[in-house]
């Protein structure tokens, strides 16, 4: 790392041979980042040396690569916004952000990118800011290797991790994200890739996703946020190899699907949520081989979810393994291995020989009239549920899985 | 030593005893006697508190009954039918009474050879016959040496050397000055024993006098008929 | 007190002797130890076991206790004429049944527990908790039902009833309630209604414990917001407890007044 970080600034001094290089800190001439910014021209490079800078309302209006070395704190003071770039190809990194100003009226961030295309925010720290990077009109911007955390405590109070805002072609990766409302929030933003990122512990959602198609995220982990993840009014959205763990509580999701279409889930895990995978309105989704693990409810899916696939995912110690609102399914379920399955597979095919109906009379029930909860795992309803799996009165009847396999998909 | 006033007892619909009235002297042998259903079981039961009167006085010495339950240390109770834990032994059902009433037995292993039961004592109760099992309910009541013993057809079911074991018993402890009280069906037991008669009729005392008295009166040569005429 | 502990001695004496509690001491540990042996973690043992408990716990108890209580009809005879108080001799007969009960209830789950999984927390607290509770509650019913009842069959009847009622026709009213009931805020009378079944308040102390805290929360239900904190599982505590005092209190007023 230090190999790299040495080769990188040497690198970036050579290049100073023919752009501009100008150096900030206390035993330099320029000793606030404000005047180092003022004093540098398109294609410089600003060197911070260590320390701590109070300075806010910093804008970078040209092309620019701003360094920190050894971690230079530049400290908003909670007024205003404390960097604020307007130009193309600019690179910042290597910095500790803090304290960008709370506000109701502003959008307040450590960084803000306005219609600044080409840029990179990497390896920086940011630590008690309103909004973190935000990100707003531009296009091919990387954003990795962040660390960014919050103290958020109410959602009206707090802003985002990281915000885009009309935005394309965007890299969100290798960041971890804590204590801010959402995590990582994306509204009207496109073929963007959110990969490898932590988000834990925000107030609202580890990320949420408006009127964004054609984005990718996977491998990334999304555990104890207040409300999971959120991804609604999308198309073409790919989310694979991602972790939804934890999100345990009031109105908490793994994921919460509203309105999306044509989109893909496959390999995933959900682990202990309130419900693990939520859906409404969504039509042509492919949810296949995820694991669904101790979660509240596996899945709940509301009837007017369309021509959704579930297959070969595994569905193991979930209270409810799925709810639904209505007698109706347009889904399809096949293929799925579900530990409550107790069906048998006479000719070996690995196939069970009889349908598994994954719907509960009981998680219908309470799905139209939530204090009846407090009877879960009562005689009565176990009673109740086991004379409806014979003969299915309320529950959905086409919604079977009418070939449960006989061993955990691996 | 006993004294009742205007006793009430009634089960339900069924009313046992109708304001009895009784005394029953210190150091004497007292037969209680009356029909089947006459309430003598009842009138001994309410003595002994395990029936809870509706009306009326008990006071036994100075003693008004009232719910505490420290004058039964006094008192020494053999039931009609010997009920015990079926899985205790005699000697254990022993033991334990004397762990529970304070001050133990001192008469406990006299009166186990006195009764011919040393070679049962070490057996389950429900093994052992009625008779048997009768004898050890004697001990259970005789081995305090209680002032009061209340014998509830005391031989009914022993053969007939201990029968006359145990009426001898009862000449002894009367003879140490204990107060006896004792019913029975059979006369001339009561006649061999009791020194007065309380009988019992629809709930009330019909004759209270001593035994001689009472054949005297009807001219009669033994109790059983003295009784069936004044019946009649 | 002393000749309440001297009682008690003489009832596990009686009791030890008899196959019932080896009976039943056998079941809870073949049960717990089956479970840990065919691959359960300490949670999943808990929550299968509690099934159990609530099932059995209740109906043994009250069904045991009302024959146990009309065989020791001769142990009270035998004592009541001794120098003994009514309450002495009915609390020694109730805590000289409930006391062995649930000791063989701890015995039976917390061996297997032991050498399978150490001393566990939570769940399996609560799991021991709401056994011995649902021991003593339903013991405390028994007792109230055979003093009220001298007739055995029809006592022996009665608890049964109760029994069936409390752990199934319960669930079925109240499941009922919140149907016919649907357009009204229920959330409160579900909570009162919870406190007046103690199968239901020992349900619902353990499924705090598993997963309905978060799936009574999914609507922020003010029914989790009460049983979700240290107070509400106190209240679910105290309510239990007063499903045996009372019982007990009641069934000492009809003791102390019964004629043998």
């Amino acid at each position: 790392m230090l190999v790299l970080r040495t080769i990188l600034i040497i690198t970036i001094m050579s290049s100073a041979l023919w752009a501009g290089l100008v150096q900030v800190g206390s035993n330099y001439h320029y000793t606030t980042v404000a005047e180092g910014l003022d004093v540098s021209l398109s294609g410089d490079t600003v060197f911070v040396h260590p320390g701590t800078y109070v300075e806010s309302g910093l804008a970078i209006s040209h092309a620019l690569t701003l360094i920190g070395l050894d971690n230079p704190i530049i400290d908003g003071n909670h007024s205003g916004e404390i960097l604020t770039v307007t130009a193309d190809d600019v690179i910042i990194e290597g910095f500790t952000f803090k304290g960008s100003g709370l506000s109701h009226l502003d959008e307040n961030a450590a960084v803000r990118f306005e219609e600044a295309n080409n840029g990179r925010i990497s390896h920086n720290r940011f630590e008690d800011n309103f909004f973190a990077i935000y990100i707003s009109k531009s296009e091919n911007v990387l954003i990795e290797n962040n660390i960014i955390s919050g103290l958020a405590q109410t959602e009206s109070r707090s802003g985002n991790g990281i915000h885009l805002w009309y935005c394309k072609n965007i890299n969100i990766s290798g960041n971890s994200i804590s204590g801010h409302r959402d995590g990582i929030y994306l509204e009207f933003v496109e073929q963007c890739e959110v990969t490898q990122n932590h988000s834990t512990e925000n107030l609202r959602y580890g990320l949420h996703f408006m009127f964004s198609n054609h984005n990718e995220y996977n491998n990334n982990r999304f555990d104890n946020n207040g409300a999971g993840v959120a991804v609604m009014y999308s198309r073409h959205v790919d989310m694979h190899n991602n972790v939804f763990a934890d999100n345990w509580g009031s109105a908490a999701y793994g994921l919460l699907l509203k309105d999306i279409y044509d989109s893909n889930i496959t390999d995933n895990q959900f682990n202990r949520n309130t419900v693990g995978l939520y859906s409404e309105a969504c039509n042509r989704i492919q949810v296949e081989g995820n694991n669904f693990e101790n979660n509240g409810w596996a899945v709940k899916i509301m009837a007017n979810s369309m021509d959704n696939v579930f297959t070969h995912n595994n569905f193991l110690a979930n209270t409810f393994d799925i709810a639904t609102n209505s007698r109706q399914n347009f889904n399809t379920f096949s293929q799925n291995y579900w530990n409550r399955y107790r069906g048998y597979d006479l000719d070996k095919d690995g196939i069970g020989d009889i349908p598994f109906h994954p719907v509960k009379l009981f998680s219908l029930l309470t799905e139209k009239n939530e204090p009846a909860l407090m009877l879960m795992r009562s005689i009565f309803v176990e009673i109740m549920d086991l004379a409806e799996s014979y003969i299915p009165i309320l529950t959905p009847a086409t919604l079977i899985d009418a070939e449960p396999l006989m061993r955990i998909n691996s | 030593m006993i004294n009742i006033k205007g006793l009430k007892k009634r089960f339900g619909r069924l009313e046992v005893l109708k304001e009895l009235d009784a005394q029953i002297q210190e150091n004497t042998i007292t037969a209680i006697v009356g029909h089947n259903g006459s309430g003598k079981t009842t009138l001994i039961k309410c003595l002994l508190g395990l029936d809870k009167y509706d009306g009326g006085d008990i006071n036994i010495k100075d003693f008004k009954l009232n719910g505490d339950w420290n004058y039964r240390s006094q008192i020494g109770y053999m039931p009609q039918v010997a009920r015990f834990p079926e899985n205790l032994t005699a000697s254990e059902v022993i033991t334990m009474i004397s762990d529970l009433r304070i001050g133990s037995s001192t008469q406990a292993e006299e009166l186990i050879s006195y009764f011919r039961l040393v070679d049962e004592m070490e057996k389950p109760l429900k093994t052992l016959s009625g008779g048997t099992r009768q004898k050890v309910n004697a001990i259970v009541a005789l081995m305090f040496n209680p002032d009061i013993l209340i014998l509830d057809e005391p031989t009914a079911g022993l053969d007939p050397v201990s029968s006359s074991l145990l009426k001898d018993k009862i000449q002894a402890e009367k003879a140490s000055g204990k107060t006896v009280i004792i019913t029975s069906h059979i006369m001339s037991e009561i006649q061999e024993l009791a020194d007065t008669i309380l009988y019992l009729l629809d709930g009330k005392i019909f004759f209270d006098g001593p035994v001689n008295e009472l054949i005297a009166q009807t001219g009669e040569k033994n109790l059983e008929r003295a009784i069936a005429k004044m019946m009649s | 007190m002393m000749t309440l502990l001297k009682i008690i001695k003489y009832q596990l004496h009686d009791l030890l002797r008899g196959k019932w509690f080896i009976i039943y001491t056998a079941v809870f540990f073949l049960l717990t130890d089956g479970l840990f042996r065919f691959g359960g973690d300490p949670g999943q043992v808990s929550l299968s076991l509690m099934n159990v408990v609530l099932f059995i716990i209740p109906l043994v108890s009250i069904v045991f206790g009302t024959m146990f209580f009309y065989n020791s009809r001769e142990f009270m005879e035998l004592l009541l004429s001794q120098p003994i108080s009514r309450i002495s001799l009915y609390l020694g007969l109730y805590l000289g049944l409930a006391l062995p009960l649930s000791a063989v209830y701890l015995i039976g789950v917390g061996v297997p527990f032991m050498y399978h999984a150490g001393i566990q927390t939570g769940s399996y607290w609560i799991l021991l908790l709401v056994g011995v509770s649902l021991t003593w509650v339903f013991t405390a019913l028994a007792f109230l039902i055979a003093v009220m009842s001298e007739q055995r069959v029809k006592g022996v009847g009665m608890t049964i009833v109760l029994w069936l009622f409390f752990a199934i026709l319960y669930d079925g009213i109240i499941l009922f309630i919140l149907f016919a009931l649907e357009d009204y805020p229920l959330e409160k009378l579900t909570l009162i209604l919870s406190l007046f079944n103690p199968i239901d308040l020992g349900r619902i102390l353990m499924l705090l414990q598993f997963d309905i805290a978060a799936l009574m929360g999914y609507t922020g239900a003010l029914f989790s917001k009460f049983y979700g904190n240290m107070f509400g599982s106190a209240v679910a505590v105290f309510a239990l407890w007063t499903w045996c005092a009372i019982p007990v209190w009641l069934g000492y007023r009809a003791f102390s007044k019964k004629d043998f």
